[in-house]
C-alpha cells in the first residue's frame, strides 16, 4: 500500500508564540519530517516538546492571534499554510481527520453521538441527516459499538469512556480520510481500553490504507502501531528512525532514556531509569544542546554548539555524544 | 421535538409542577404572616391613630381580622382557592383585589415582556459578538456600556429619556399607556387587544406608550445577560468540543450555533429567569415616572394602606409568574441539556 511520493511534507515548521511582556517563544522549531500514504508514524516526546502543536499547525487549528506559523505543509502537493481559512475548512474532516486525547470533553455534550457523526456527513457529502443516519449507525458498529441503532441516540454522557473514544474515532474516520492524526488518543482510557483501541486504530489504519499520525509520549503505543517514530525534544526533532531499528539502538540519549523510563514485565528488580529534571529545565537551542542539562553523558560541545540534525541510512539523529552502538 | 427527548421532558415538567404548588403554598403562608407581623395595621391605616376601641373593634370583626391568625389563614387559602382574594380596603375600599390585579397586571407584564425582550435580542447576539472578538474595540465598548447599564439607577435612566425622547423632542408620549382612542378591552394586554379587534391604531398608541419604559427597564436585564452570554461563549469557546467541531471543518454557522451558542446558553437561560424577578420588582420604579398604570403604584398605595387583599394578590401572583418563568427556564434547560433530563 505504500508508494514513496510522500502524503504529507512538513517542512521546517515553526510556531511561534507571541507572550505579552515576554520573548516569543517557539514552540515548534524547524521540524521536518514526512508521512507517506498508509504509513503510519510516530511523533513521540513528553508533553511541552511541541508534538501536539505540530498537529494542530498541521491542521489549521492554532489560534490565529498571537501565533506565527511558517514553514511548510504540503500535503498531496498543496502547502496547507497558503491556504485560505474558507478552503482548509473543506479539508478538515474530509482529507485530514483528528483524534483528539480526552472523549468526553472533545464531544458536544448535547449533542446526540449519531448527529456528532452525521454532521460531517451534512457537510462533506453532501447527505441529509436521514440519509446520514444508517452510514453513522454503520460506522458506529465498524468501530465496534454494540448495538448502533440504539447507541446513535445516545448522547456522551451515557457512553463509557471507551465508546465515547470509539465514537470519535467513526467521527474522524467518516469520510475516509487520506490522513488521521491521533492525539494521545489512549492517554485518558483505561489501560485495558487502551490496548483495545489501538488494536482498532492498527486495523483501521491497516483496512482503509489511511495514513496514521501518532502523537504520543508512550513509547509502548508506537512500539506497536508505527513504522516510523520522530522523537521531539524542546520543540526539534532529535532522532528519527523506523521503529525496529530505533528500538534496537537508540542513539539519541534522550531517546535511550524514554526507553529506560518504560516498565519491562521481563525485568523485575531491576529499577527504572528515569530521565531527572523536566522539560522547564531547558537550554535554548539556539547556542547549545537543549536537552544538555537533562543528559546522561554530556562533553563540552554540547553546551557550545547547536547541533544539528544529521541523517544517514533512513536514520537521523541531533547528537554531539551519541550513545554507541553495542557490537 | 424528537420522541426521544418528549417522554422524560414530560416527567421532568410534572415532577416540577407539583414543586412549583408547594413553593407557592409555603410562599402564600410566609406572606400571610409577614403582613400581619408589620407594624401598624388595616385598621389603624382606615381609622387613624386616635380612634376608639370600640370603633376599632366593630371594623375588625367586620374585616374578620379579630379571628385566630390560623383561622384567617384557612379561610383566606379556601376563598383563593376559588379564585375570591376578598375586597380592598384601601386601594380602591370596596372593590374587589382581584379586579384591581385583572385590571394593573397587565400593564406591568406588557412592560416587563417588552424589556425582557429588548434585552434578550439585544445582549446575546452582542454578547457572542463581543467574546468572539475579544479584546476589540467592540467588545471594549459593549462591557463599557453593560456597566454603565448596571450603575445607572432605572428611575434616573427613565427620567433621561422622558426628558430627551418624550419632553424635549417629543417624539414619544410623555406617559400613560394609551391615548384615549376607546379602544375595545379584551385581555387587558393593548397592545395584543388592538390585534385582536384589528383597531390597529390602539396596538400602535399602546406600543409608543411602551418604548420608553420598556427600555429603561431593559437596561438592567440587557447588561447582566450580556455579561453572562460573553462569559459563557467565551468558556465555550475553549472547549474541546469546539475545537473537535472545528476539526470536522463544519461551517462556522454549524459550530457557532450547534456547538457553541447553544452549550453557551445554559447558564444565560438561568440568568434570564432570574432577572424577571428583578424586573418586575423595577418595574414599580418605572412605572411611577411613566404614570404608567401597572402593579407598581397599586403596591405602594396598599403599603401605605395595609390592604391585605390588594397586596396579596399582587405578590402572590407576581410570586407565581416568576415561579412559572423559572419553570419554563428549567424546562428549556431540560430541552437544551440532556444531562438534566436522566438526573
Amino acid at each position: 500500500m505504500m508508494s514513496d511520493a510522500p502524503l504529507l511534507s512538513v517542512e521546517d515548521l515553526t510556531v511561534t508564540f507571541g507572550r505579552r511582556g515576554q520573548e516569543p517563544f517557539r514552540a515548534v522549531d524547524g521540524v521536518s519530517f514526512q508521512v507517506r500514504p498508509g504509513q503510519t508514524v510516530g511523533l513521540v516526546g513528553e508533553s511541552g516538546c511541541g508534538k501536539s502543536v505540530t498537529s494542530l499547525a498541521i491542521m489549521g487549528l492554532l489560534p490565529q492571534r498571537g501565533n506565527t506559523v511558517s514553514g511548510r505543509v504540503d500535503f498531496e502537493g498543496t502547502n496547507l499554510l497558503e491556504l485560505s481559512t474558507d478552503d482548509m475548512r473543506d479539508r478538515r474532516g474530509r482529507d485530514i481527520a483528528m483524534v483528539f486525547q480526552d472523549p468526553l470533553s472533545s464531544l458536544n455534550p448535547v449533542v446526540p453521538v449519531g448527529v456528532q457523526v452525521t454532521e460531517v456527513l451534512e457537510r462533506h457529502r453532501g447527505m441529509t441527516r436521514k440519509a446520514a443516519m444508517p452510514v453513522a449507525a454503520d460506522l458506529l458498529r465498524r468501530v465496534g459499538i454494540p448495538d448502533p441503532d440504539r447507541r446513535i441516540k445516545d448522547y456522551p454522557h451515557q457512553m463509557s469512556g471507551g465508546m465515547r473514544q470509539r465514537a470519535l474515532i467513526a467521527i474522524a474516520l467518516a469520510c475516509a480520510p487520506r490522513l488521521l492524526i491521533a492525539d494521545e488518543p489512549t492517554t485518558a482510557l483505561d489501560v485495558t481500553i487502551q490496548a483495545q483501541i489501538l488494536a482498532l486504530l492498527k486495523e483501521l489504519v491497516e483496512d482503509t490504507g489511511t495514513a496514521l499520525i501518532m502523537i504520543t509520549h508512550d513509547l509502548g503505543v508506537v512500539a506497536g502501531l508505527c513504522d516510523e517514530v520522530n522523537v521531539l525534544y524542546g520543540g526539534r526533532i532529535v532522532e528519527r528512525g523506523a521503529r525496529h531499528p530505533l528500538f534496537r539502538d537508540p542513539r539519541h540519549p534522550y531517546t535511550n532514556g524514554l526507553l529506560g523510563s518504560i516498565p519491562r514485565l521481563d525485568a523485575v528488580g531491576e529499577r527504572l531509569t528515569p530521565i531527572p529534571g523536566s522539560v522547564a529545565d531547558n537550554l535554548p537551542w539556539d547556542h547549545a544542546c537543549a536537552f544538555a542539562p537533562r543528559c546522561s553523558q554530556p562533553i563540552e560541545r554540547c553546551t557550545q554548539v547547536t547541533p544539528v540534525l544529521e541523517e544517514s541510512f533512513g536514520r537521523a539523529l541531533r547528537c554531539h555524544n551519541p550513545v554507541e552502538v553495542p557490537r | 421535538m424528537p420522541k426521544e427527548v418528549c417522554g422524560p421532558v414530560l416527567r421532568y415538567i410534572i415532577r416540577r409542577l407539583l414543586q412549583m404548588s408547594g413553593v407557592i403554598v409555603v410562599l402564600s403562608l410566609l406572606l400571610f404572616l409577614w403582613l400581619r407581623s408589620l407594624p401598624g395595621g388595616t385598621v389603624s391605616a382606615i381609622l387613624g391613630e386616635r380612634a376608639t376601641p370600640e370603633s376599632r373593634a366593630r371594623l375588625e370583626k367586620a374585616l374578620g381580622l379579630d379571628e385566630p391568625i390560623y383561622l384567617q389563614y384557612f379561610r383566606f387559602v379556601g376563598r383563593a382557592l376559588r379564585g375570591e382574594f376578598g375586597a380592598s380596603t384601601g386601594v380602591l375600599p370596596g372593590r374587589d383585589a382581584f379586579d384591581i390585579f385583572l385590571t394593573r397586571f397587565p400593564a406591568t407584564i406588557e412592560l416587563s415582556f417588552l424589556a425582557i425582550l429588548i434585552a434578550v435580542v439585544v445582549a446575546i447576539p452582542l454578547g457572542y459578538v463581543a467574546a468572539r472578538s475579544r479584546g476589540g474595540w467592540l467588545d471594549n465598548a459593549s462591557v463599557v456600556a453593560s456597566l454603565i447599564g448596571v450603575a445607572v439607577p432605572v428611575f434616573f435612566l427613565a427620567f433621561l429619556l422622558k426628558y430627551f425622547f418624550a419632553i424635549k423632542w417629543g417624539l414619544l408620549p410623555v406617559s400613560g399607556r394609551q391615548e384615549s382612542l376607546g379602544c375595545t378591552r379584551v385581555t387587558g394586554f393593548f397592545v395584543l387587544d388592538g390585534l385582536l379587534t384589528r383597531e390597529f391604531d390602539c396596538s400602535w398608541s399602546a406600543l409608543r406608550h411602551l418604548i420608553l419604559p420598556a427600555f429603561a427597564l431593559a437596561s438592567i436585564p440587557f447588561a447582566v445577560v450580556f455579561r453572562i452570554t460573553r462569559a459563557a461563549v467565551l468558556d465555550v469557546l475553549d472547549e474541546d468540543y469546539v475545537r473537535t467541531a472545528e476539526a470536522k471543518g463544519l461551517t462556522k454557522q454549524v459550530i457557532r450555533g450547534r456547538h457553541v451558542l447553544r452549550n453557551a446558553m445554559l447558564p444565560v437561560v438561568t440568568t434570564i429567569g432570574l432577572q424577571v424577578g428583578a424586573l418586575l420588582a423595577g418595574a414599580v420604579l418605572t412605572e411611577k415616572v411613566f404614570a404608567f398604570g401597572g402593579i407598581g403604584e397599586a403596591l405602594a398605595i396598599a403599603f401605605q394602606m395595609r390592604d391585605y387583599s390588594v397586596l396579596q394578590v399582587l405578590i402572590l401572583m407576581a410570586a407565581t409568574v416568576f415561579v412559572v418563568v423559572n419553570l419554563l427556564v428549567d424546562i428549556s434547560y431540560a430541552v437544551i441539556d440532556p444531562r438534566v433530563r436522566t438526573r
